[in-house]
């Protein structure tokens, strides 16, 4: 993957700045390659800070965040909206790796967050069965389990970059509805298998146990592929927000699919036509048309840092840093851009890199003081390459609200303050 | 050498391990479908799975009123909060380069996931609590006031799936689903 080819330390690989990325590969910076900005004086004397003299708090039964970390949460609007209906969204430029603290995973919900009892809560599967099934939790946690590192992205995500004029927000508000987490559960194939499936069954309608009782029809072939019924997240049970006692994991495939708290799944030969996969998230072409069941999220990359609200502070050496992830596969490579998408450079990509997870990238950047639009574009391992924002609307248009993946665009003006602009 | 062995078991399940799967426990409890029923709400775009009983336009009204115009507004156009969406209107705004008000009326292809969706999720405060009659009379009105059906239309379980949508050719599939 590391190609050997490259240009010295701290060249130039791209335009505006763009440096090789060895940086990373190989942990040293040339100093007089990126030289401005890195000193600026004699450091202070150093203090013997109050913490260091006597002893802190004790033990606490379960971690949070430093009290100086506050500012890191998730954001969501303000009422008119009855209470659990809309998001809230993953700061993503407050965070590094690839892995979203379950405490910041972002959330949909339909009709809010359930506080379900888990010796309450059942699973049935029925249908085009032989034998219709219910679980209880804790008979699933008996199952041979398995883990997998996957990504859940809305299909809303980054639905604002469909207005015409670019609107001033930040990264977690238009890209904030994705998140990663390493799930461990029961894959769906074993139960079903349990269960018998019928041979004109062809679609699972799944069903969670909130108010809304969220519900959406899933290919078969995808439930006996890789389907994961989530018991836990990040090695703890999965959060309430995120599905407690059990979510379905359908790796790649867009977020609403991955139904949380689920109660029922109902074999069937055809698909339910619910409301969350008719009147949404199906997507309006630029004619009458709209596509409906538009499964997996496509190839699609993200500048976390800088980003707005994340001013740079002087000309010099910066990290470009940010998130490529494919429904389809695994990323293959990411190119930056620091001058609107002229020339582009290839990225640092930080192991591991898996299938249907998000990868961190990372680019070594001498900002010179000047204008600059900074922008990442991913290609998975299908060959699929991001589009760029008017490839995206010559295929579908602005109008379809879901699954936008084109490059997205920084602007970083003279005073290093970057805004969302198209570009 | 031996506390080795289960860190190596433990980085193999990370990678995909189904042999381990061989032997599943076989943990599910049979049970009958009228004990599944209370909880078996999907209607299908065939009608399949609805409930009997039946409601006209004209009965829907004052459940509409009573308790869904708060949020989605009178007679379902402009509703008074933001995700509700409006339920009525909307018709010939999908044409090319138009704003699109997608509705019941202009977007939905199935009448039946109207009933489904009433039936499951709303009122938003006090979900599945209405009964049959009252989710076929509001369905109605909602179809009404889209001008798909008559006042005294009755909608029940067989003439509801023949409701013909206005938008019922309007969705073809997505061309890059994985095979
Ligand atoms: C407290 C406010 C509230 C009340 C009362 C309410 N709704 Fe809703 N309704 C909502 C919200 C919020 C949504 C969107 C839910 C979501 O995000 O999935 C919605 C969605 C809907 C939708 C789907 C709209 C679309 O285009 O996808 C229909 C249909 C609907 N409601 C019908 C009704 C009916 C019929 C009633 C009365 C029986 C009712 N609602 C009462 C808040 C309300």
């Amino acid at each position: 993957m590391i190609r050997k080819t490259h240009p010295e330390l701290g060249d130039p690989a791209a335009g505006n700045g763009i440096l090789s990325r060895r940086v990373f590969l190989e942990g040293t910076l040339v100093v007089g390659a990126t030289g401005a900005g890195l000193s600026c004086g004699s450091a202070e004397p150093l203090a013997v800070q109050p913490w260091m003299k006597v002893p802190g708090p004790g033990f606490a039964g379960y971690g949070q965040p430093s009290p100086f970390e506050s500012k890191v949460v998730k954001v969501f609007p303000p009422p008119p909206n009855p209470p659990g209906v809309g998001a809230s969204r993953t700061p993503l430029h407050m965070l590094e790796g690839m892995i979203t603290p379950s405490g910041l995973h972002f959330e949909r919900s339909h009709s809010g967050v359930p506080e379900i009892d888990p010796d309450q809560h059942r699973l049935v599967i029925h249908g085009l069965v032989k034998r219709p099934l219910v679980f209880t939790v804790e008979a699933l946690s008996r199952y041979p389990m398995q883990s997998r590192i996957a990504f859940i992205e809305c299909g809303g995500n980054s639905l604002a970059l469909n207005a015409p004029q670019a609107q001033p927000l930040n990264v977690a508000a238009i890209h904030g509805l994705l998140g990663c987490s390493e799930w461990t559960g029961v894959r769906l194939s074993t139960l079903l298998d349990e269960a018998g499936i019928e041979p004109e069954a062809r679609w699972v309608i799944a069903e969670g146990a909130d108010a809304a009782a969220m519900s959406r029809s899933i290919p078969l072939t995808k439930a006996m592929d890789d389907a994961l019924l989530c018991l836990y997240q990040n090695g703890e049970r999965v959060r309430p927000s995120n599905g407690y006692p059990v979510r379905l994991l359908l790796p790649g495939f867009e977020g609403n699919m991955n139904v949380k708290w689920l109660r029922r799944l109902k074999l069937t030969a055809g698909p339910a036509m619910t409301k969350d996969e008719t009147s949404k998230y199906t997507i309006l072409l630029k004619d009458e048309k709209a596509w409906q069941f538009v499964f997996p999220i496509e190839v699609k990359s993200v500048i976390t840092r800088p980003s707005p609200g994340l001013a740079l502070r002087g000309p010099g050496f910066y990290e470009i840093s940010g998130l490529a992830w494919s429904g389809n596969g695994s990323i293959r490579q990411v190119d930056v851009s620091a001058d609107g998408g002229r020339s582009w450079a290839p990225a640092a990509l930080q192991g591991p890199i898996l299938p249907k997870a998000p990868v961190r990238f990372r680019t070594a950047w001498q900002w010179n003081g000047g204008p600059a639009v900074l922008q990442s574009r991913a290609t998975d391992d299908t060959g699929m390459v991001q589009p760029t924002r008017a490839q995206f609307a010559a295929e579908r248009g602005f109008r379809g609200v879901y699954h936008y993946n084109a490059i997205a665009s920084w602007r970083i003006d003279e005073m290093g303050e970057a805004s969302n602009v198209y570009a | 050498m031996f506390t080795l062995k289960p860190i190596a078991v433990c980085v193999s399940m990370l990678t995909i391990a189904p042999a381990a799967l061989a032997q599943a426990p076989q943990l599910g409890q049979p049970i009958a479908p009228a004990d599944i029923a209370p909880w078996d709400i999907s209607i299908g775009p065939d009608g399949a799975g609805l409930p009997p009983g039946q409601g006209t336009a004209i009965e829907g009204e004052a459940i509409y009123v009573a308790k869904c115009q708060a949020c989605h507004g009178e007679k379902g156009v402009r509703p008074n909060v933001a995700l509700a969406g409006a339920l009525v209107g909307g018709m010939g705004t999908l044409a090319p380069d138009k704003t699109p008000i997608k509705t019941v009326g202009s977007f939905w292809p199935y009448a039946t996931t109207l009933f489904d969706y009433v039936r499951r999720a709303m009122p938003f405060q006090e979900s599945k609590s209405l009964t049959a009659d009252e989710v076929y009379a509001v369905s109605a009105y909602i179809l009404n006031l889209n001008g798909i059906i008559g006042p005294n239309d009755v909608i029940d379980a067989h003439s509801l799936p023949k409701v013909r949508m206005p938008n019922r050719d309007g969705f073809i599939p997505f061309p890059r689903n994985p095979k």
